[in-house]
Parts: structure tokens; sequence; C-alpha cells
């Protein structure tokens, strides 16, 4: 049997704020926006919540990009939430520099109201990823000689 | 508290390139507060080390843990018997740390940060130095401002002729120590110590590596001073 590599379809992961990005990524959903499958999304009560620890660990899990998506500048409920969130991913940036993962980190605010902001921010995202083509990680995973020729065999047996 | 710095993480993966297994602890004191060292700086430096290396194919295995005090015979002790199965050690700690835990468990340990000083946490990320561990303190003549630190040039007459409107000669940004001296003897109506001319300072003190051992300890020591 002969496997052949799949279509790069990236992976992103979307940690956003609930009140903001979350309430616009649902209205784009509300009013079938169309935007590419490429987000998965997992909801905080706050970016402020988000750890650094979190987004390495999206990249140690196969994530091809991370997004963080948070409030505009002033209107964060918890008052500064989102300040900090752009400090730890701006942080969170130079540590992916330093291992060769550079650019797959991106930090954006969407208001609640702005479902159209969202479907641009995903396009963005995508198309970043699809630029930066699979982290190496995952194509290391995915498609070294030894994992493929290991599947073979298991399939064959 | 002891301020450090963590190490840039390229010095760091070539300390620990020839390795297979290794343990990255963490300290929960000092560099825990100073954000370098604590729980979070290992999980990240772990996490870090493992997605470098998986880019590069190769693999590490990683133990992390982090204890309260790496300059704590009782902390560590515990440790060595849990570190024995691994083929090297990362210390986030001080250097202090890094030391004691190679003294009592026999790996090869790599530091992960550099120690930069004795200072305090002005705000969340903002940390300056005050004290040098000289064991000669004069903060009690000198309004609580220590001229052998906060003077680049450790003047204990001072001011040096460089001060201009109060400000250091060797960094304008800041202020010079011995105006700030005089300000706080002012305001505490002991401008007198000003006059006060101090001896030199007793440099021999500070020769490393310092012991001190507490005088109610002296006979279980044997120690004589």
């Amino acid at each position: 049997m002969n496997l052949k590599p799949m279509k790069y379809n990236p992976k992103i992961l979307a940690l956003v704020c609930t009140y903001c990005t979350y309430t616009a990524a649902d209205m784009a959903g509300s009013a079938r926006m169309q935007y590419p499958a490429t987000v998965r999304i997992v909801k905080y009560l706050c970016t402020g919540r988000i750890d650094i620890l979190h987004i390495l660990k999206a990249f140690e899990a196969g994530a091809d990009a991370v997004l963080v998506s948070g409030c505009e500048a002033g209107s964060c409920h918890f008052l500064e939430g989102n300040l900090r969130a752009r400090e730890r991913v701006e942080y969170a940036k130079q540590l992916l520099e330093e291992i060769g993962l550079g650019g797959r980190l991106e930090m954006f605010e969407v208001a609640a109201s702005d479902a159209p902001k969202w479907v641009e921010v995903v396009k963005e995202m995508t198309q970043r990823a699809l630029e930066l083509g699979p982290a190496p990680l995952r194509r290391g995973q995915a498609f070294h000689p030894e994992t493929l020729a290991q599947l073979e065999k298991v399939v064959e047996t | 508290m002891i301020i450090a710095k963590r190490k840039p993480f390229a010095e760091i993966k070539a300390m620990v390139a020839p390795y297979k297994k290794i343990l990255i602890v963490g300290c929960g004191t000092c560099v825990a507060v100073c954000l370098a060292g604590g729980e979070k700086e290992v999980g990240l430096l772990a996490s870090q080390l493992k997605l470098a290396l998986g880019l590069e194919d190769k693999r590490l295995e990683i133990g992390e843990i982090t204890v309260e005090r790496q300059c704590d015979l009782e902390f560590i002790r515990p440790l060595c018997d849990f570190i024995a199965d691994y083929e090297a050690i990362i210390s986030m700690a001080c250097g202090a740390g890094v030391q004691f835990i190679r003294e009592l468990c026999h790996r090869p340990i790599f530091p992960a940060v550099n120690t930069a000083f004795i200072g305090v946490n002005n705000d969340a990320g903002f940390y300056t130095e005050r004290c040098r561990a000289c064991q000669h303190c004069y903060l009690g003549i000198t309004g609580g401002v220590c001229p052998v630190t906060m003077c680049p040039k450790g003047l204990l007459n001072g001011p040096c002729g460089g001060t201009v409107n109060g400000r250091c000669e060797a960094d304008p940004e800041k202020e010079c120590a011995w105006t700030r001296i005089y300000r706080n003897l002012e305001q505490e109506g002991r401008l007198d110590n000003m006059r006060q001319i101090l001896p030199l300072h007793p440099h021999d003190r500070a020769t490393t590596p310092g012991t001190v051992i507490h005088p109610a300890y002296k006979r279980r020591y044997e120690a004589h001073e």
C-alpha cells in the first residue's frame, strides 16, 4: 500500500475572549458568513487568562499557527486583561522566534459586533499559515519516512 | 531577593545537546518571583526545548520539578534519588542553587539563568539592585541609601565631582546616590552625618567564598572567628 501526503490544510488554534471575539465569531456563524474551516476556537473568560504555556503547548500538539483575539484596547470587561495578553503574546513571539517558529503567532482585537473583522482575521491567519507551510514539527511527524514505513506496516498487518 | 535573568535559548540548548534525558529543576523562591526560574519558567523552557528538538527530529526526554529552595539542604536531599534517573540537570536557580545541587547530587549540571544581583521588585517584571552583600552595612549612617551599591563608584564620602544637578555622571538617567543620601538625612534632621568621615571600606570582609556561622551554633561547627 502506498500512503500519499494529504493536501495541506492549516490547523489554527484561536484563543479568544468570550465577551468580544467569541461573540463576533458566533455572529459570523449566525449570519452564514463564509471563512476557511481552519480554526479551532478555545473560549476564555478573558484573554488575560491566556498563559504563554497554553500557546507553546498548542504548537507541541501540532498547531500550524495560533491566534489570540481579545477586546479592543480600553473595552476589556476586566479592565486590562487584553493588555496583559498582548504583553504575553509579544513575549511568546520571542520564545517562538528563538526556536524557529517565528511568524506563527499573532494577536488581534475583534469587537463583539464586528463579525466581518473575525472573518478577515481568520482569512489573514490562514493565508499566513499557508505561506509558512505546515509547522515543521507536524510535518516531521506526518511525513517522516520512518513513521510512514511504520504506518504502512501497521496497515498491512 | 536574588534577581536573575534567563540565558538565551541557544546557549541552553547547546549545553544539553549531548544528552538524551534531562531534568529541569526550578526554584520556588527568588527566581520564581523575578520570573526567571520558577515552576512556570521550567514549563516554558521544557516546552521550548521539546519544540526546538522536535523541529530537528531529535528526541530528548525532559523531566520537570520545582523545589521550594535550591539553596537549602532539606529540599535538595530528597531530590538526589530522583535526579539519579537523569543524565544531566538544568537548574533554573541562582548560582548558589546550581552549585548546591551539584555538590549533593552527582550529575552534570547546567545553569539556565544568569544571576544578576540582590535587588527589589519595583513592579511586575521590573527589578533594581540595592545590595552588594559587602558584609559591612552603612545604611544607618547614610539615610537608608547604600553608597556601596547605589553609587557606581562606591564612594563612602561622596558625592564625587561628576554629579550634575543631582544626577549621576555614570548614568545621567539616575539620581546621584549622595544627593539622595543628603535629602534623606535632611528630611530626618540628621545632616550631621554628612560631616562624618567614613574609613576605608573593609574589602577583606568580602573575600570569597564567605562563611557565616550563627553564634549559637559555634560549638556545633567548632568555628573560630
